[in-house]
């Protein structure tokens, strides 16, 4: 598959065996000279005729600054799902050192993220990068000039195209955010997707503080409708500190699944809803949102708040799903499961429903590899890509998920696509709610453990935690010191990487799409700025 | 003066007949009745902002618009009621005084200076300019079959009791509810509801307004929807009826209209904007098959 001395210089361990979290002392991650560095990174990451593999992704890269010596230290983390290995390796930028390294973007699309970021954050341009397009700022921060106003769009000088700009206020109830579409006539020829507006700095936020419910508070709120999610992947975090398997883990990683489970069922339920609302189909709208309600609901019949806040603590929870709550969930999933099969049969049958959504705003699997897409968006294109699948310990042991195959089912990663993965992941997410629900009821005499917001990390390591959210995987990276407590920490939502799934989708497509597309993606403002 | 009383009075409620049945058929309570009613007169209250690109135009357009709306109700009869106004060919000032009233707002919309009611209105004269052949040729149908040029003498000759202009009466109610629906920016061609702005026609183009000249083009929107519906009416209210039996006609028919509306918008979702000219096409298509009914009854001695 790849050659052996690459594996030998990073770092391997398995996150799979410790529910998505793994923990590597910083003096192991082997800090390579950067042309072994790319190239390595290439190799891991695209087959030899330049395409991207679909079973490696980079989960992480960034850069922090050697308190001592003012060096930029560059940490990578790859993802292997067909070993179930997390790959780890870093690099040097000496501070004296003059011109940047080179640009693994122009190579590898999906890694502009990434390499915009440590742009924006440490001046780093790389050599022959495409675009250090302003990441997680709505303007340029290393130009005292630069502001929203003056955002330097990209334009084509014609006579025939026009801009339309929407935002970065909206119309509707929805975050901050501007779309530039330059459109000739009706049709859009180029979308570009202008975000930042949401920035609060979680990640200082969390390395700032040594509270550490203060910490899990700031990680519930990173995106809402993901608390659940991002709750999780830095419970991981937060529990790094003490030996994996920890009394009680086993049930907390069964209820955190669950809820996980259910997070990922109301929000495709309401993402059917809101789809049907902008096709102005009534029926299927106001049909999903009855029952996105009856889903929030049952959770906070469980833990109090409808999104879940307040459910994920480290090494505990405050709110047990007894017998009865799992009783009362599984009653209202199964109600609400028949349901949902019957709006998707009503949807699927209806020409005008399939009209709008066959075949428009389409993302080919190419497309959504070289972007590095993750989440539902990459299983509607094809791509087998679940953090679920290879990292996490989860209740549904024949766990396999949903991939809307492009030949088998037509679609070409268009709305239809988007609307049928949500369909059959709702079905996939409520098995796993029973299941979960089964086993935590053959557990009811465990003891149940509280929260303990007392303990350190583990010292001076890098430790990550990967999550399946409802949009696709999170990823969380802390790096710690001497005394256990985080002095940087790293957050990668879904939305991320999948926003340029979305200015991909609507090319060539009708800008009158462009709504409907973006609520297929339902990719999150404020995850993404944090 | 009947004709045009019924028209305001149903165009008072016509918007709450549709709003009841979405409700209904979405298993919600819905809003109060009147409640269209209410909002404009919040809107009267208010004053109006303009955009710093607009000129007299933007202030006077929206009463232009009602006023064409007004204009075009006077040409209305109701079965052998006639109309305030009526004379040879008033159906042809009929279609442009509305298509004035469009003019004037699409003009309006394009000083604003923003790309929205740009798009808007380009959306919304090509599918006013699209849907015209049909209105003609229903129009044209209905004045060849009866031999009249004016809106009054022809729906007080239209004899639709007898059963093949039975069946051509059910074809031109069809029709005028297409181009009822089209011109009113109603599923599935637009949606009055959305709040993208990039997927709207009708209401793209009013987004600037507001204060008043909102409340009147809302009122000349309701007054359009009940004109549009007095013409499908008119196309299926049993002939010779008159009196009160007539009104009572128009009030179920008027109310079916809205209710018919109300169901469109529920079960179906909208068209995507390119099938829009595919769909009109299709509209004028109605209007050709009630000509070319009309005529083969018409040749063939009947």
């Amino acid at each position: 598959m790849m050659e052996h001395n690459t594996l030998d210089r990073w770092f391997s361990c398995r996150p799979g065996q410790t529910g998505g979290t793994g923990r590597i002392a910083l003096a192991e991650v082997p800090m390579l000279p950067y042309p072994t560095f790319a190239a390595d990174m290439r190799v891991l990451l695209s087959e030899k005729d330049g395409t991207p593999r679909e079973g490696n992704r980079c989960v992480a890269y960034f850069a922090v600054r050697d308190a001592a010596g003012g060096d930029l230290i560059f940490y990578a983390l790859v993802a292997c799902d067909a070993t179930g290995e997390v790959l780890a390796a870093g690099h040097v930028l000496d501070y004296y050192q003059e011109g940047f390294p080179e640009s693994l973007a122009k190579d590898i699309p999906a890694m502009h993220v990434y390499e915009r970021e440590i742009a924006e954050l440490h001046g780093v341009h790389f050599t022959g990068a495409p675009w250090d397009k302003p990441l997680r700022y709505p303007y340029n921060r290393h130009h005292r000039d630069d502001s929203i106003d003056t955002y330097p769009f990209y334009s084509i000088d014609s006579r025939e195209l026009h801009e339309v700009h929407v935002g970065p206020v909206h119309a509707g109830i929805i975050e901050p955010g501007a779309f530039r579409f330059l459109c000739d006539g009706e049709r859009i020829v180029h979308l570009e997707i202008a975000l930042g507006y949401q920035h609060r700095g979680v990640e200082s936020l969390v390395a700032g503080t040594r509270n550490r419910l203060r910490q899990i508070l700031l990680g519930e709120s990173i995106a809402g409708d993901t608390a659940i999610g991002h709750a999780t992947a830095m419970a991981g975090i937060l529990e790094s500190g003490a030996a994996f398997g920890w009394q009680g883990s086993e049930l907390v990683r069964c209820e955190r699944a669950v809820a996980l489970e259910m997070e990922r069922l109301a929000v495709h339920i309401g993402d059917t809803a809101a789809l049907c609302m902008d096709i102005a189909y009534q029926t299927g709208h106001v049909a999903c949102e009855a029952l996105r309600t009856l889903v929030i609901n049952a959770m906070q019949g469980w833990c109090g708040n409808r999104f879940g806040k307040g459910l994920v603590r480290p090494f505990g929870a405050n709110h047990r799903l007894t017998l009865e709550r799992a009783k009362q969930i599984e009653t209202t999933l199964t109600e609400v499961i028949g349901r949902y099969r019957t709006v998707g049969r009503d949807l699927l049958s209806t020409p005008s429903v399939l009209a709008r959504l066959e075949g428009i705003c389409p993302v080919t699997r190419r497309q959504a590899l070289r972007v590095g897409a993750v989440g539902p968006a990459a299983r509607m294109a094809g791509i087998r890509r679940d953090t679920r699948l290879a990292y996490n310990f989860y209740p549904l042991a024949e766990f396999e998920p949903v991939v809307v195959d492009a030949e088998a089912d037509g679609g070409n990663g268009d709305l239809l696509s988007r609307l049928k993965i949500r369909l059959r992941e709702a079905e996939v997410s409520c098995a796993m709610v029973m299941a979960g629900c089964k086993e935590l009821a053959g557990r009811w005499f465990e003891e149940y453990p509280a929260p303990d917001y007392g303990r350190p990390l583990a010292r001076e390591s890098l430790v990550f935690s990967l999550v399946e959210g409802w949009r696709g995987e999170i990823c969380h990276v802390a790096l710690t010191d001497a005394e256990g407590e985080v002095s940087a920490y790293k957050v990668y939502d879904p939305s991320l990487h999948n926003w340029m799934m979305l200015a991909l989708s609507v090319r060539g497509a009708q800008i009158s799409d462009f709504p409907v597309s973006n609520k297929s993606f339902n990719l999150s403002y404020c995850g993404h700025d944090l | 003066m009947i004709p045009f009383i019924l028209i305001l009075a149903s165009a008072l409620c016509v918007k709450g007949v549709i709003n009841k049945t979405r409700a209904r058929l979405a298993g919600r309570k819905g809003c109060r009745f009147f409640q269209p009613l209410l909002t404009v007169g919040v809107l009267l209250g208010k004053g109006e902002i303009y955009s710093t690109s607009s000129t007299w135009l933007t202030r006077v357009a929206p009463a232009v618009y009602l006023a064409s709306a007004l204009a075009a109700a006077l040409l209305l009869p109701l079965g052998v009621f006639p109309a305030v106004v009526s004379f040879d060919g008033d159906f042809i000032l009929f279609a442009y005084l509305l298509a004035f009233g469009k003019l004037a707002l699409v003009l309006a919309a394009m000083e604003s200076g923003s790309s929205f009611q740009g798009m808007g209105s380009a959306r919304e004269v090509l599918f006013s300019m699209l849907v015209e052949p049909c209105f003609f040729l229903l129009v044209g149908t209905l004045a060849m079959v009866t031999g009249c040029g004016s809106f009054s003498a022809i729906f007080a000759k239209f004899d639709n009791m007898s059963v093949n202009l039975l069946m051509l009466s059910l074809i031109l109610a069809y029709g005028f509810l297409n181009v009822a629906l089209v011109e009113n920016g109603r599923v599935p061609v637009d949606d009055t509801r959305t709040h993208l702005e990039l997927t709207m026609v009708h209401e793209a183009m009013v987004l600037d307004l507001s204060g008043v000249d909102l409340a009147f083009v809302q009122m000349g929107s309701w007054l359009k929807l009940s004109i549009w519906g007095m013409l499908a009416v008119n196309a299926l209210i049993p002939a010779r009826t008159t009196g009160w039996p007539l009104i009572l006609w128009f009030a179920a028919a008027m109310t079916a209209y809205g209710a018919v509306i109300g169901l469109i918008e529920s079960l179906m979702a909208r068209n995507r904007m390119t099938k829009n000219a595919t769909y009109l096409v299709t509209v004028s298509a109605i209007g050709l098959l009630g000509f070319t009914v009309a005529f083969v009854l018409m040749t063939s001695g009947l």
